[in-house]
């Protein structure tokens, strides 16, 4: 089967190291896994979009067509590519309004709030993020995405990054239910 | 055999591929999508006790290349669009010089600075024809993460053996996506090394070999004097404007690929034997093709694929064989029908060519191509 994510946000954001790690993760689980990013003056400021395909079997088109998860970390994030979802999850920080244009299923997690204010580093959002998203989509486990972390992310960071991943994977529980 | 499995990125995988196939020096001016490749290099480089130099532009990078090679060096140099405009000057007199160097064009939307920085295959003419002078070249195109390593080295082995420029020509998508990879243990691998001269007594630099057409070359600083330049020139090296030098200069140089085709002629496919529609790409477009290509099949078209790895030159053989037996070419690339303009030449209309094109900066929708596909069946 075929799972596709797209993460969206802003430049700057760390989106597109959370889809590295997701893919690396589903690596590690012997699953195929394909990420791709938008490439642009976004890396400056403006809108960022990474995408990972996960799949048990052969990967040939490489991009998300009709995303099983979108993450949104910003509200023009939200506006542009909530719109263009179907049968997929919008996973929407708390910090960004509703619209009614966006008609996917939705649910709204702190994820920024989680990163600035309970761990004190707005900088580890996208680990926060990206807590959530594996647990939602149940496409990779805990200790897979552990391993994953402490692999990609800057030395030195390892201990606070990993208690940014696991605090995602709790807060995931309470949107859920 | 142990093997290394990872998530791998298509710029790192051309740059663990270069130093697996010997890279000892690596010259450029970085450019976006093609950065990686000059990061990695100045990082692995010292290491193995090559040199990495950051050159002032690209005419400089594709001069510097030119210079290592002379001294026996493996050398690359990495770039997009816009930088490998100005290179072309010196591929040139690479080809001329018969001096291995490979040169990796990592593609954006052009002309011009165009699109900074999204995918395009609009550089395929120019890797062929963007220096002046009917002059050799080969082309290579990697269609998945893993190629870029297999591809980079056999850029390398390609250009030392029959001493070409040897182009790795990739697209955005193919040099930033990341997918799992495993790699070769470094024992497999074959790695070749330009023909070298037997003795320093009466050694002519470009006296062709009696088989290929393929002088010897010495490394300079080991005791061999010899000319380079960009002038026509006889045995010797030295300048000759004498039409008959010229001649056999000229169709030596040419036939050194030509005879060769055969060995440089690199395609895969899936279900054409039997198919009644066949798709033609390479590079990303190829990813979208393929999807599109097992779409038509589930929907009861016979179809099927032949993605291009050797673009230049190109497989006109293989091309003539597959039209005699088709109803249709569908060709999609990110250009406006340069490889549709070599599938109609070498096809001799004996099958119907369909462009697919995209020119906006954005890989193919599979969707986008099974509707030529369908179009194509009717």
């Amino acid at each position: 089967m075929r799972t596709e994510f797209r993460l969206s946000g802003s430049g700057g954001q760390g989106l597109l190291l959370a889809g590295i790690v997701l893919a690396e993760a589903a690596i590690l689980e012997g699953k195929n896994a394909v990420q791709t990013q938008s490439y642009g003056p976004e890396a400056r400021g403006g809108a960022s979009k990474a995408e990972v395909v996960v799949s048990e079997d052969d990967i040939d088109y490489p991009k998300a067509t009709d995303p099983d998860f979108l993450l949104a970390l910003t509200g023009e994030a939200y506006h542009t590519y909530g719109k263009a979802m179907g049968k997929g999850l919008v996973i929407v920080d708390s910090s960004v309004g509703e619209s009614a244009e966006v008609t996917a299923r939705t649910v709204r997690v702190p994820i920024l709030a989680t990163a600035a204010e309970e761990l004190g580093k707005k900088v580890v959002a996208n680990i926060v993020a990206l807590g959530v998203l594996g647990r939602v989509s149940g496409v990779v486990d805990l200790p897979t995405l552990e391993s994953a972390v402490k692999n990609r992310v800057p030395k030195g960071t390892e201990d606070l990054n990993l208690k940014a991943l696991r605090r995602g994977w709790e807060i995931a529980a309470a949107a859920a239910s | 055999m142990p093997k290394t499995v990872k998530l791998m990125q298509g710029n790192e995988a051309c740059t663990v591929g270069a130093l697996a196939a010997g890279l000892e020096f690596y010259a450029g001016y970085p450019i976006t999508p093609s950065t990686e490749i000059a990061e990695l290099c100045a990082e692995e480089l010292p290491k193995v006790g090559g040199s990495f130099i950051q050159m002032e532009d690209e005419i400089a990078s594709a001069a510097a290349i030119i210079g290592a090679s002379l001294t026996g060096r493996k050398s690359m140099t990495a770039t997009s669009g816009p930088g490998f405009s100005l290179m072309q000057e010196l591929l040139g007199y690479a080809s001329l010089c018969e001096v291995p160097v490979v040169f990796v064009n990592v593609q954006r939307v052009g002309p011009s600075t165009g699109m900074p920085t999204s995918p395009a295959q609009g550089d395929v003419m120019q890797a062929r024809w963007g220096t002046h002078g009917d002059h050799p070249v080969i082309v290579l195109s990697p269609g998945n993460v893993k190629e870029c390593f297999e591809l980079t080295v056999r850029a390398f082995n390609l250009s030392e053996r029959y001493r070409v420029p040897a182009i790795v020509l990739m697209d955005e998508v193919i040099g930033h996506m990341r997918e799992k990879v495993e790699l070769p243990d470094a024992s497999e691998l074959v790695i070749e090394n330009r023909p070298a001269p037997k003795s320093r007594v009466g050694y002519k630099p470009y006296e062709a070999a009696a088989d290929g057409g393929v002088p010897p070359m010495a490394p300079f600083g080991e005791g061999y004097r010899w000319h380079v330049t960009g002038l026509f020139h006889d045995e010797t090296g030295f300048p000759s404007n004498k039409p008959e030098v010229a001649d056999r200069l000229m169709r030596r140089l040419a036939a050194k690929i030509d005879r060769n085709e055969a060995a440089i002629r690199d395609y895969v496919t899936e279900s054409l034997d039997d198919c009644e529609i066949a798709v033609l790409s390479f590079g990303s477009s190829a990813m979208s093709a393929l999807s599109a290509v097992r779409k038509a099949r589930a929907a009861g078209v016979k179809a099927g694929m032949i993605r291009l790895r050797t673009i230049w030159p190109f497989p006109d053989e293989a091309i003539r064989e597959l039209s005699s037996r088709v109803k249709a070419i569908v060709v999609p690339e990110m250009n406006l029908g340069q490889v549709a303009l070599e599938v109609e030449r070498a096809s001799r209309c004996t099958a119907r060519v369909a462009r697919v094109s995209k020119v906006n900066g954005e890989l193919f929708r599979p969707e986008e191509i099974l509707a030529a596909i369908m179009e194509a069946a009717k």
